[in-house]
């Protein structure tokens, strides 16, 4: 049996930032992780995969992006480099290869059973990640069994699939970036879209990320956020990070070959049903893009920065073609492969404290877990404030909760 | 602005929806409703269907009265048109539920209405339903809704409002989406 104060389940960046958080107060602790650090940048993430950020904002506490191409946007394997870097710098005592099997509250705090060993803690952070495992919508079922279907946890590249065409269903970040990638390979693809969030890659000749920051707009904390619940289920922006830094949208697929359908309803005897509902649904995606334009270009001139900055200018909008199918025969030999590109979740199968929703999600006031004094979650959509989806976020999420974790465990010494 | 002082009167109780939004969202059993219509045929296409209650948060509802709706066919088919299509009835709950999102957002976003017109047209080939041409469907290939509106508002605000009121509107879902439906004998 092992006894610490704190444990950390998971050793990606938000579990490493947490733990350097704790060394800095002296707070005794382990992170726990299934595999090696970075374990699902190595073995779940497709190789094409960029971050979505650029270069310079990928920072973490006393760790900052000092390479020589701050514009760019980092692979994958290099995301496992740095985080492996970092893990070494912080001096993070991780325990790799240890499965947490179970997590359980007890008197004295908590006991994980990872491996066959027994952990005793004062307090625990989750920190598994939101992307844990694809959600699939039920429907999957009745795709018909001669198709082949994965999902982006499970791809690795095109030259993988069969030939013939393939469904993309889901339009963000993922889907809009493996359509582009799996119809460069010469198998034509349709792509089902939902409700999405259009953002362009760069705006006046900066990266969008430079306006969402600058704008103030990552920082907004969830406890002022109106509708937190939407904001926390907003699907990722339709972006992609590549070496061209290029504009990824539903006109740069439509411009590939790509053919764009409305949301996948339902599949009834082997024939997919798409909504009817695209053209609205595009509308409102370039509307909400075009709001957070106007706030930006009213951020620069109050900014007094229209000086410096190349004039204001908006996008075409979304062009949907009318005769966009609404049915499509998954039988009739012309789709071969369905990539369900329909959001991820984080999993915490193992947690065995009732600290869910009805709708199975951890409550949690900006990452303090509601009704479990000492229990902590970190990594999920807009857990503190808007950053907390992204990496740079980790830094004043762990602090913020680091700190509150440390007076957790001084209140109770008598 | 907020609400409560907002001089814009749209006849909507933007408050009570809000409130009701967050009662349901934490009463969710009392959100579960269920919608019925009854019919009785008369006679040739012609039928007659009365809508009354309805369930919803936890209990048996009545309307204010009993409504009443008469569907037929036209002339031209050969029926005695004593009432309105089932086809148009759906035009109706289309534009009916739209109109009243419009409405509601506008109230919401503090967008005083003067008025608010809309035509629908619903295009349909009947070869469709005559089981005459297997390529084409029994329903409409394509509706069209044009809104009118007079408004204190730019054109775009009246454009982001009838996009939100179709991304809020249950008639425009059941038209746009496939939806499951069980027919059976009693």
């Amino acid at each position: 049996m092992i006894k610490t104060t704190a444990v950390v389940v998971g050793a990606g960046h938000a579990g490493l930032a947490m733990s350097r958080r704790l060394t800095e107060r002296s707070i005794d602790h382990v992170v726990l992780e299934r595999g090696e650090v970075a374990n699902s940048w190595r073995t779940q993430r497709w190789p094409s995969l960029r971050l979505l950020t650029p270069n310079w904002q990928t920072r973490l506490p006393g760790y900052q992006y000092a390479g020589d191409d701050p514009d760019g946007f980092m692979p994958a394997a290099g995301v496992v480099a740095t985080l492996t870097g970092y893990a070494r710098v912080v001096g993070a005592p991780v325990r790799t290869a240890t499965t947490v099997h179970t997590l359980r509250a007890v008197p004295q705090g908590f006991e994980i059973r990872a491996n066959d060993d027994l952990v005793c803690a004062r307090a625990a952070v989750l920190a598994t990640g939101a992307c844990a495992r694809s959600a699939i919508p039920g429907i999957a079922g009745a795709v018909p069994m001669s198709i082949t279907t994965l999902t982006p946890l499970s791809y690795r590249d095109p030259g993988r699939l069969p030939d013939g065409g393939v469904l993309v269903v889901g339009a963000s970040a993922t889907g809009v970036q493996l359509a582009a990638e799996i119809h460069r390979s010469g198998r034509p693809v349709t792509l089902a879209v939902g409700e999405h969030v259009r953002l362009p890659r760069s705006y006046r000749g900066r990266d969008i990320f430079w306006w969402l920051q600058a704008t103030g707009l990552l920082a907004e904390r969830y406890d002022q956020i109106d509708d937190l619940t939407r904001a926390r289920h907003l699907p990722s922006p339709q972006l992609t990070g590549t070496p061209e830094a290029i504009t990824t949208d539903l006109n740069t697929l439509t411009a590939l070959g790509i053919r764009i359908v409305g949301r996948l309803g339902r599949i009834t005897d082997g024939v997919a049903q798409f909504s009817g509902a695209l053209a609205n649904t595009c509308a409102l995606a370039d509307l909400k893009m075009n709001r957070f334009l106007n706030r930006a270009d009213e951020w620069a001139t109050t900014s007094g920065l229209d000086g410096d900055l190349p004039p204001p200018h908006r996008f075409a909008p979304t062009q949907v073609d009318p005769r966009a199918p609404l049915e499509l025969d998954l039988t009739s030999g012309e789709i071969t492969t369905v990539l369900w590109a329909t959001g991820f979740r984080p999993d915490h199968s193992w947690l065995d404290i009732p600290v869910r929703d009805r709708n199975g999600h951890i409550r949690h006031d900006g990452g303090v877990v509601t009704g479990a004094p000492g229990l902590y979650v970190l990594g999920l959509p807009v857990l503190r404030t808007r950053a907390s989806t992204y990496i740079h976020g980790a830094g004043p999420d762990t602090e913020a909760l680091a700190g509150h974790l440390h007076s957790f465990l001084s209140s109770q010494r008598r | 602005m907020t609400i409560t002082d907002s001089p814009v009167n749209n006849g909507v109780n933007v408050q009570a929806l809000l409130g009701a939004r967050e009662a349901l969202s934490a009463a969710p059993e009392a959100a579960e409703f269920t919608w019925r219509a009854s019919c009785t045929w008369r006679n040739g296409t012609h039928s007659h269907s009365t809508v009354a209650g309805f369930t919803g948060l936890g209990a048996e509802q009545q309307h204010r009265s009993t409504y009443e709706f008469d569907v037929d066919h036209p002339e031209c088919f050969a029926s005695e048109d004593n009432g309105a299509t089932p086809v148009e009835y759906v035009l109706v709950a289309l534009v009916g539920c739209l109109t009243a999102g419009v409405a509601s957002v506008a109230q919401h976003r503090g967008i005083q209405l003067r008025s608010v017109t809309a035509t629908v047209d619903g295009q349909m080939n009947v070869l469709g339903i005559l089981g005459a041409d297997p390529d084409i469907r029994n329903g409409f290939e394509e509706i069209t809704v044009r809104f009118a509106i007079d408004a204190d508002a730019s054109r775009e605000d009246l454009q982001a409002l009838i996009a939100q009121s179709q991304k809020r509107s249950a008639a425009f879902d059941i038209v746009a989406n496939p939806t499951k439906v069980l027919v059976e004998l009693a």
